[in-house]
């Protein structure tokens, strides 16, 4: 994978200007309330890294890479599992005032 | 490289993903937001794995393995006063794996690497290992491993920045020499020394905000590793995560009325006091109860105001003061909680400390909601927290704390304290709320003295005929 052309380096600028700003906007609507499994989401989502260790994976050069990459595909698992959970197990925790 | 359809996997992930962040605007929909976003990444994952033939299925099935069982326990064994760390430890290992992934990506292209590739991937490094070694003593300052008050020293910015600022040479020196190999280790090494000396400057009570600009520069990273692959969907969960990193400590640092510069390099928490200890401090007295004549107010109230802050979920109080808030309650009388936006570890830890001691969400009530409220209410009672209730903020222009939005405990009826002794909070600051005549001080562990108040209150009959 050798240089990434002009063009993507623009068209993906493009695509983290506008994720950025979308990410602003809808953060900004989550409940103050939320704000802790917010934080616990998003980070699970950015664990996505995963797929780039994967596709580093499919032919390294040597061991030494595949060693680097192999660490971070655990770690990144290990992100992911525990994200997803946590934030299920905090989000049922929420619960509405029963009628007395 | 990539073929088309997993490009179009990738989309559907992204839809996936930008729909969870919408889900999770409210509670109602919150947990449908979290199934989205796991079946975004199962499709990312899966259609990689499909698109992509890893040959080393032993190392790759090995590493997933790992991860689930190492993952599995933190998820579910953690309470909830602990999330912050968790937090923090997730970032460590997020950063670490993007960081590595970054070093594989630079030694799998060399030598023919080009100078944008290598720019990115330096500063992906560069941040990714700062976040790493910065999360871990975020980590070790939360779990108690090490002290939580900052560690400060003369010169100390200039030391980390000047750390920092050798990295940043040693990677624009990398990026127009790619192929001096060695530049990367020790652009790495300075990098995961200065995430250590800025965080360990840094005190507890600011971890909110610190928590939220790591999150932001583990997203960031990500997304930096997104561009080097030209992989849309890393680009895109990186910049969601790093622009909701940086929305909450935009949150946490003006709920504070600090700037990230301030809380990142001020080394607040470590002053000695100064300025606020006026003469005529000395001569004021602060008056001390028992929490049997708390129990007595309370007897007579109508509607109380809990003000909880990080010391009740370290006296693990957080299920006694559910416990008062359900006999106050069976009284009929109105209870709701004031949480302030840093009050706690992470943004929004008292909501899950408070939800996790079963008080419904409806009773917890934002700053800006809740303190119109304040001088209508019969009794507020803190309970464990101090500088996000000090007057002085509002009314005192030499306190450190002046210009910080707080909670207008002070307007209440009676404010009912709850203490383990008059030592200023965490910015060293006095408060003046222990003096004013209406303050009831009770004086020992939050828990027992709020089991005191339980028990007493109990002894003292059923509900009340209100007239």
């Amino acid at each position: 994978m050798v240089g990434v052309s002009q063009a993507d380096v623009v068209v993906n600028l493009l695509i983290f200007l506008i994720a950025t700003s979308l990410g602003t906007e809808l953060i900004r609507h989550v409940s103050r309330l939320l704000h802790t499994p917010l934080m616990s989401l998003t980070h699970a989502i950015s664990s996505v890294s995963i797929v780039a260790a994967l596709i580093v994976m499919v032919g390294p050069k040597n061991d030494f890479i595949l060693t680097l990459v192999t660490v971070a595909v655990a770690l990144a698992a290990t992100n992911i599992v525990s994200g997803f959970m946590i934030t299920d197990r905090i989000l049922r925790l929420f619960r509405r005032r029963q009628r007395k | 490289m990539t073929e088309l359809p997993v490009e179009y996997l990738y989309i559907l992930s992204i839809v996936l993903f930008i729909l969870s962040l919408r889900w999770m605007s409210e509670v109602k929909t919150s947990r449908l937001g979290n199934w989205s976003a796991t079946a975004g990444m199962a499709i990312a994952i899966l259609s990689t794995l499909a698109a992509f033939q890893i040959q080393r299925t032993d190392l790759l099935v090995g590493a997933t393995l790992v991860g689930t069982v190492l993952g599995t326990p933190i998820a579910l064994k953690v309470p909830m006063t602990a999330v912050p760390q968790r937090t923090a430890m997730s970032h460590a290992f997020g950063s670490l794996a993007v960081a590595l992934v970054g070093a594989a990506e630079y030694y799998q292209d060399l030598p023919d690497i080009d100078l944008f590739t290598v720019s990115v991937l330096s500063a992906e490094m560069i941040l990714g290992f700062l976040t790493f070694t910065g999360s871990c003593v975020a980590f070790a300052k939360l779990q108690g491993l090490i002290p939580g008050r900052p560690f400060v020293y003369r010169g100390r910015n200039l030391v980390s920045l000047s750390t920092l600022g050798a990295a940043v040479a040693l990677g624009v020196y990398l990026a127009l020499n790619p192929t001096q190999e060695f530049v990367l280790p020790i652009m790495a090494g300075l990098a995961l020394l200065f995430g250590l000396l800025l965080v360990l400057a840094i005190g507890g009570a600011d971890m909110p905000t610190v928590i939220a600009i790591l999150n932001s520069y583990a997203g960031i990273s990500a997304a930096a590793l997104g561009f080097v692959l030209d992989n849309k969907v890393l680009i895109v969960a990186g910049a969601l995560d790093g622009s909701s990193g940086f929305i909450l400590a935009v949150i946490m640092s003006s709920a504070m009325n600090r700037s990230f510069a301030n809380v990142l390099f001020g080394g607040v928490g470590s002053r000695i006091t100064a300025g606020s200890t006026s003469t005529a401090q000395a001569a004021r007295s602060v008056q001390a109860y028992t929490p049997e004549d708390v129990a007595t107010v309370l007897e007579d109230a109508r509607s109380v105001i809990v003000v909880p802050g990080y010391g009740m979920a370290v006296a693990q109080a957080q299920h006694v003061v559910k416990e008062l808030a359900d006999v106050l309650q069976r009284r009929g009388i109105d209870v709701k909680y004031a949480i302030h936006p840093v009050a706690g570890r992470m943004p929004g830890h008292m909501n899950v400390v408070l939800a996790d001691a079963q008080v419904p969400y409806e009773e917890l009530w934002e700053m800006d909601r809740i303190n119109p409220l304040f001088p209508e209410t019969d009794v507020a009672i803190v309970v464990g927290a101090n500088d996000v209730t000090n007057p002085a903020a509002r009314t005192k222009a030499d306190s450190p704390l002046y210009g910080m939005p707080i909670l207008d405990v002070d307007k209440a009826k009676t404010v009912v304290f709850i203490k383990r002794s008059t030592r200023p909070g965490f910015s060293g600051v006095d408060n003046e709320l222990f003096y004013l005549p209406n303050t009831m001080m009770v004086f020992g562990d939050a828990k027992e003295m709020l089991t005191e108040l339980v028990a007493s209150l109990k002894r003292r009959g059923g509900s009340r005929q209100k007239g």
